[in-house]
C-alpha cells in the first residue's frame, strides 16, 4: 500500500474542496493586518497599540499556555498566523519540519541590536529564522527563612541534604538536563548512558522523599503559598513571585543550568510576511524593547535596549546574569525524535517510580 | 413507531442527523488516530502508516502495564467511593418533599456550571498546606490547646501545628476524581430509584426483614440498572483523566492519562500516543462484554 503521509492528505483535501487561499493572490499590495500568536502576559500592555499607531496595521493577538500547545497546532498547517513566539528548541524542531520562513535581515534591521551571547546560539546560527525575544535560566528558589544556607548548586535539591517532601521539580524533561548538569555532564548529550545516570539519580532522589510534586511550570506558585521550600524553574516566574514575598529568592546553581532563550518567527503560510517583518523589527526597536522587559521582568538579549533599563536593573545579576554564569548554561537542543525519545522515555519511567 | 421496518423513512430521518454526527466527528477521527498507532514517525511532523506493530509492542512493555494496573486500582476506587457517597444522596433525594426535589438535584447538577478545571484549582484551595481546611483544623487544635493547657495538659498537642498533607498525593486524585464525577453516579441512581415501586419496601418491612437487609436485598438489588450505568459513566472517564491527577497528584501519581496526553503534546509522538489509548479503549471493550457475558450467565443461572 502507498504509504499514507497526513500532509500531503491534507493538502489534497483543501485542493478537492477549491479552498486554496486566492484571496492572497488578490492582493498585490498587504493588507493592513497581522495575526499573532504568542504566551499570555509576554508583552507590554501598550506595545500593540504603540505599533498599529505607528504602521496602521491592524493586530489580532491570540494566546497559547504552551509550546506544545503552539506546535500541535501548527503542525496540521498554518491556521494564519504572521508572527509566532516559541522557545529555542521548539524553533529548532520547527526548522527542521520545514515550517518557518527564513527572516529577510534587509527588513529587520534592529536585529543589530542582539548581543553576539545571543546571536550565534547553536539551535539557530546567525539569527536566520528566530530573533530573540526574552531570555531566562531554570534556578533554585527558595524561602529564605526556611533554608539554613542558601542554595549555590543543584546539591539542594537532588543532594542528600535535601528537605524532605519540600521540593517542586518540573515535570517534564528539563529536569532530566538540570540532572545531567549536576552530574557534570552536558544537558545535550547524546549518550544513553548519560541520560541513564541521570534518570538514576532523580528516582534515588525521589526514593528518598525529596520531592513533594512535579509541577507543570507552577512551582514559582507553590513556593509562594508555602507548599515547598524550594522550587526549580525559571528566573523569570521567580521574580514575579520574589515581588508579592520578601522572604523569596534565588540561586543559579553553580554547575550551569538549562538557558531558554524565546525567539519570534514567521511560519510558512503566513499571510502577511511584510507586517510580520515589521513587527518583529518593531519590538526590537530598543525602546520598545526595554519598556517591554520593565513590564514583564523577563531578561531580554537586546543590548541597545539594555542600555535603556534603569542601572539598579541593568546591573543585578539576579536580572541579568553575569556572562560566567551565562556560558555555564546551555540552551537545550533539538537533535532528532530519536533523542527526544531518550528524555521522554527517562521522564516517563522517573514518574512512575 | 412499534418497528422500525414499518415505516423505514421515518426512522432513518430521525436516525440521520444522529448518525452523520457520529461519523463524521466521532469515527472518522477516531479512525485516523487509530491509523497512527500503526505508523512510524518520520521528522518531527510526518507520520507515515506502515502498518507497523512497535507501537502496540511498545505499549505493551512493563512500566505502561504497571502504569495501566495503577490508573485501573484508581479509577476502580474513585467509582466505589463515587457509589458508595452518591448512593445514600440519591436514596435521600427520593424520599425527599415532592418541593425539595427540584432543588436538591439543582444542588446535584450545580457543579456542572463550572469548568472542571476551576473546580479541581478550588480543590487545591481546599486541600493545601495553607488551605481552608487546614486553616479550619488549626482552628480547632488551637482552640483544644488553649482548653488543655490550663490542666497541664497543653503538652499533647504538641509545640506547633503541623498541617496535614492532604494535596499531592494518590488520595487527594482520587477524592479529585470522586467530586469531579459524582453528579454523574448521583443522576442515573436518582433516576432509577425514583421509579421504584415504594410498596416493595413496605412488604418487606411488613414480613419481618430488618432495615438494614430491606436496603440491601432490595432498594440495591432493584437500583441494579442505575448502578451500572453510574458506575460505567464514573469508571470509563476515570480511566482516562490526566487533569486531576497533573493537578492533585504527587510524585507517584502519574497515570496512563497523563502519558498519552504527554506522547501528544510535548514528547511528540503520536504513534505512541495512539497505541497506548487505544490500548486503553480495547481494556475498556473487554471490560465491558465481561459484563455483558456475566449478565447474560446471571440470567441464565435465575432462569
Amino acid at each position: 500500500m502507498r504509504p499514507l503521509r497526513r500532509r500531503t492528505m491534507l493538502a489534497g483535501t483543501f485542493a478537492a474542496a477549491g479552498v486554496l487561499p486566492l484571496s492572497r493572490l488578490a492582493h498585490a499590495q498587504e493588507e493592513k493586518r497581522l495575526n499573532v500568536y504568542n504566551w499570555d502576559t509576554y508583552i507590554g500592555s501598550n506595545t500593540i497599540a504603540e505599533f498599529t499607531d505607528a504602521t496602521g496595521i491592524e493586530v489580532r493577538y491570540d494566546l497559547y499556555a504552551s509550546s506544545d500547545e503552539l506546535f500541535g497546532k501548527l503542525r496540521e498547517g498554518n491556521p494564519g498566523y504572521d508572527v509566532i513566539f516559541s522557545s529555542s528548541n521548539y524553533v529548532e524542531r520547527m526548522i527542521a519540519a520545514d515550517m518557518l520562513v527564513q527572516l529577510d535581515h534587509a527588513q529587520i534591521p534592529n536585529l543589530k541590536n542582539i548581543a553576539p551571547a545571543f546571536a550565534n546560539q547553536s539551535y539557530d546560527p546567525g539569527l536566520k529564522y528566530g530573533a530573540p525575544y526574552t531570555y531566562s535560566l531554570l534556578v533554585i528558589g527558595y524561602r529564605k527563612s526556611a533554608v539554613t544556607t542558601a542554595p549555590v548548586s543543584w546539591d539542594a535539591v537532588f543532594g542528600e541534604g535535601a528537605p524532605q517532601g519540600r521540593v517542586s521539580l518540573p515535570n517534564d524533561t528539563d529536569i532530566v538536563r538540570c540532572a545531567l548538569k549536576y552530574l557534570g555532564k552536558s544537558l545535550n548529550t547524546e549518550d544513553p548512558a548519560d541520560i541513564k545516570a541521570a534518570e538514576e539519580l532523580l528516582i534515588a532522589v525521589k526514593k528518598r522523599g525529596t520531592v513533594k510534586i512535579f509541577a507543570p511550570d507552577t512551582g514559582q506558585d507553590l513556593l509562594l503559598s508555602g507548599e515547598v521550600d524550594l522550587a526549580v524553574d525559571w528566573m523569570g516566574d521567580m521574580r514575579q513571585v520574589m515581588a508579592e514575598d520578601d522572604d523569596l529568592a534565588f540561586a543559579v546553581p553553580k554547575e550551569g543550568t538549562v538557558l531558554g532563550i524565546d525567539c519570534m518567527c514567521i511560519p510558512k503560510g503566513a499571510p502577511h510576511p511584510g507586517n510580520a517583518h515589521a513587527f518583529i523589527n518593531f519590538i526590537l526597536t530598543p525602546e520598545v524593547h526595554a519598556a517591554i522587559a520593565e513590564e514583564i521582568q523577563y531578561a531580554i538579549p537586546n543590548a541597545a535596549a539594555v542600555e535603556l533599563l534603569p542601572e539598579e536593573e541593568r546591573t543585578d545579576p539576579q536580572v541579568y546574569p553575569p556572562q560566567d554564569v551565562l556560558a555555564q548554561s546551555e540552551v537545550p537542543a533539538y537533535k532528532g525524535e530519536a533523542v527526544e525519545k531518550l528524555f521522554e522515555d527517562a521522564l516517563t519511567r522517573i514518574l512512575a517510580a | 413507531m412499534e418497528n422500525w421496518r414499518q415505516q423505514p423513512w421515518v426512522f432513518l430521518t430521525f436516525i440521520a442527523p444522529g448518525a452523520l454526527w457520529l461519523l463524521l466527528f466521532f469515527l472518522i477521527p477516531l479512525g485516523w488516530i487509530w491509523l497512527f498507532a500503526v505508523g512510524e514517525r518520520q521528522g518531527p511532523v510526518d507520520i507515515v502508516v506502515t502498518w507497523t506493530m512497535s507501537n502496540y509492542a511498545e505499549a505493551l512493555q512493563p512500566i505502561y502495564l504497571q502504569l495501566f494496573f495503577k490508573t485501573l486500582w484508581i479509577a476502580i476506587l474513585s467509582t466505589v467511593v463515587c457509589l458508595v457517597v452518591a448512593f445514600p444522596v440519591a436514596l435521600s433525594i427520593c424520599f425527599a418533599p415532592e418541593r425539595y426535589k427540584n432543588i436538591l438535584l439543582l444542588l446535584v447538577i450545580l457543579p456542572f456550571w463550572t469548568n472542571m478545571l476551576i473546580r479541581t484549582y478550588a480543590m487545591i484551595a481546599m486541600l493545601r498546606q495553607n488551605g481552608f481546611l487546614n486553616d479550619g483544623i488549626r482552628g480547632v487544635w488551637t482552640a483544644i490547646k488553649f482548653l488543655l493547657t490550663p490542666v497541664g495538659l497543653g503538652g499533647l498537642m504538641g509545640d506547633q501545628f503541623q498541617p496535614l498533607n492532604l494535596l499531592y498525593n494518590n488520595a487527594a486524585v482520587i477524592l479529585g476524581t470522586v467530586y469531579v464525577y459524582l453528579p454523574f453516579m448521583v443522576l442515573p441512581l436518582y433516576a432509577n430509584l425514583e421509579k421504584l415501586d415504594r410498596s416493595l419496601i413496605e412488604a418487606s418491612l411488613d414480613l419481618g426483614a430488618s432495615q438494614v437487609r430491606t436496603f440491601f436485598e432490595v432498594i440495591v438489588k432493584l437500583a441494579k440498572p442505575g448502578i451500572i450505568s453510574g458506575v460505567i459513566l464514573v469508571f470509563i472517564p476515570a480511566l482516562g483523566t490526566f487533569l486531576i491527577s497533573d493537578l492533585l497528584g504527587g510524585p507517584d501519581s502519574q497515570l496512563i492519562g497523563n502519558v498519552i496526553e504527554r506522547q501528544f503534546r510535548a514528547a511528540n509522538n503520536l504513534p505512541l500516543g495512539a497505541a497506548l489509548s487505544f490500548m486503553l479503549l480495547y481494556l475498556t471493550f473487554i471490560a465491558l462484554a465481561l459484563r455483558a457475558w456475566f449478565a447474560a450467565r446471571g440470567e441464565r443461572s435465575d432462569a
